[in-house]
């Protein structure tokens, strides 16, 4: 149907968006990848030559390391947990008949359009400082001490932080689901007899199977590289160092970019890896 | 017979879906209204909810920290520029996808998609380096060509998104009469897809408006958008949590607003179409 002519046209304008793409990935890649053979430090002598995997091993035998896949780990396997369970039990919720449902929705949404670093201040402020945060006049109001949360508590409140900021994603993707499924299986199921349990259990738990695959491959993208919110409350301090935090204190604090690339490396790896099954999930989606 | 059953149990539903709903919109309006008290009011013993002598002295405050303006323009400059040189791109390369597809279309799709993955603070030294090499550090046209291309992949996939639901039986039509390449897109394609390009807009103005990453490293005094200034507030200043409150009201209301006509769209766009 397509003439030779619209064809090339067609190319023609395809042709930014690829180049632009195509540098945007492979000038800095490279540059990466070269750095990371180097010892490079920039404010103590600049480029001191090609040093092999010597960044990769120092990297990887770094102290921090281990730590900090550890964090990266923790806080990307609770924010998940949280906000797959949760946003499903809020989509089930929002999907039943109610009045007002379109505000609700209004509510619920709101924070993931509040940007990362007025969250994280926020809460570091207002909810969780010790002294004079919502939480701990909460734990006073019960006879309990309050919790120096970014201290003591450290992980667990960047991961409430991030999970309060992505559960709206979470629940509007999956409330998106349920609405596709059809109504009358429900009915049949119940007039069946199945009670509400095995209801959801049976039909509305594998209907959801797609798109909690999505939210977790899409968010797990997104929480691999969080900065905001541990940049802004502890800076990397009391255990909250990611595995992204790290490279950033590489590169950025102790200036020294041959290793920081080589952690870049890795982390790209790390990456692609979940790229790899989000890409197939997608490309399915494309044929249908 | 179920009727009554039904009617009780929407009213659960209801107050159940409220109580979540605002739970989870609490901090929001925790800090809006903060922003209305008096510094000592806002860390008041116990904590004062609504009977506060509402007042906007903070608000001119922060305003009148000559700064937080320029903050803002740099904010609307780098979030409304990398839309529309993201736009600009990627109409063209949407509308050749979807209508003259090829064996590659989603191959080159899929790989577009996968830029989007690579993690940014792997390549935040070379990026970092060529900005100082062509003295775009520390502006505002350095920081619009960041945030549209990291942003260009959503936009490709949300306007192909768009434009393969607009039939193309009536491109074929516009063929027939004569219209050329460029009639067909600029008369009869671009008014079907408006719609479809004004959301796709409105989702990148708010990706762009909140990045955190790109904008709190790229910047420093000259190019800061809103959330290095909210950053700045980390501390001391943080302990003023009236100020901190208007700063970070301003800061989100106009993309909260934004979001809220846009979440439909939201689910295409970060989906990449994968959930309908």
């Amino acid at each position: 149907m397509a003439t030779q002519h619209s064809r090339s046209a067609a190319r023609l304008m395809m042709a930014p968006a690829v180049v632009l793409l195509l540098g945007w990935m492979l000038v800095p890649l490279t540059m990466t990848l070269y750095f990371s053979f180097r010892k490079y430090l920039p404010l103590r002598g600049g480029d001191l030559g090609w040093v092999g995997f010597d960044n990769y091993v120092r990297f990887v035998s770094s102290s921090s390391f281990w730590p900090s896949v550890m964090t990266t780990l923790i806080i990307v396997g609770g924010v998940l947990a949280i906000t797959v369970i949760l946003g499903i039990g809020l989509a089930v919720l929002l999907n039943q008949p109610m009045w007002g449902q379109g505000m609700v929705r209004i509510l619920v949404i709101a924070p993931f359009f509040v940007m990362p670093t007025v969250s994280a201040l926020v809460w570091k402020n207002m909810f969780m400082d010790p002294n004079y945060g919502l939480l701990a006049h909460l734990w006073e109001l019960f006879g309990a001490t309050p919790v120096e949360w970014l201290s003591q508590a450290s992980l667990t409140s960047i991961v409430m932080i991030v999970s309060w900021q992505w559960l709206p994603f979470a629940t509007l993707i999956l409330l998106t689901a349920i609405q596709s499924l059809d109504s009358e299986q429900l009915e049949a199921a119940e007039m069946d007899g199945a009670p509400a349990s095995k209801r959801f259990a049976f039909i509305t738990l594998p209907h959801l199977g797609r798109a909690i695959t999505v939210v977790i491959l899409i968010q797990t993208i997104f929480l691999l590289s969080i900065f905001a919110e541990i940049f802004v409350t502890t800076g990397g301090a009391f255990g909250t160092k990611t595995l992204t935090y790290l490279i950033f204190q590489r590169v950025l604090e102790s200036q020294n970019v041959g290793l920081g690339s080589a952690g870049g490396v890795y982390a790209i790896i790390l990456a692609n890896i979940v790229a790899i099954f989000l890409m197939r999930i997608v490309g399915k989606n494309l044929d249908a | 017979m179920a009727r009554n059953v039904t009617q009780q149990r929407k009213i659960i539903n209801t107050a159940a879906a409220w109580a979540v709903g605002l739970l989870i919109f609490f901090p929001i309006l925790w800090t809006i209204l903060t922003s209305f008290k008096t510094e000592a009011q806002a860390i008041a013993d116990p904590p004062i909810f609504l009977g506060f002598d509402w007042t906007l002295e903070n608000y001119q405050a922060v305003l009148e920290r000559s700064n937080y303006s320029r903050f803002l323009w740099n904010s609307i400059i780098i979030a409304g520029g990398s839309t529309i040189l993201g736009i600009i791109i990627a109409v063209p390369a949407a509308w050749s996808m979807a209508f003259v597809p090829s064996k590659r279309t989603k191959d080159i799709l899929l790989w577009m998609l996968s830029t989007k993955m690579l993690p940014a603070v792997g390549v935040l030294y070379p990026i970092y380096l060529l900005f100082i090499s062509l003295g775009i550090l520390d502006s505002k046209i350095g920081l619009v060509i960041v945030l549209m291309l990291i942003n260009l992949p959503i936009i490709v996939w949300m306007l192909y998104t768009y434009f393969k639901e607009i039939p193309g039986e009536i491109l074929e039509a516009a063929r027939m009469d004569g219209a050329s390449l460029k009639d067909e897109v600029l008369y009869v394609l671009t008014p079907m897809a408006i719609p479809g390009i004004a959301s796709t807009m409105l989702l990148n103005v708010i990706l762009a408006w909140n990045e955190a990453f790109w904008t709190l490293n790229l910047t420093a005094a000259k190019a800061a958008p809103l959330t290095a200034f909210i950053a700045s507030y980390s501390s001391p200043e943080g302990l003023f949590y009236a100020k901190l409150s208007a700063a970070s009201t301003m800061a989100i209301a106009p993309i909260l607003i934004l979001g809220w006509f846009s979440q439909k769209q939201l689910v295409s766009g970060l989906t990449f179409g994968a959930v309908k």
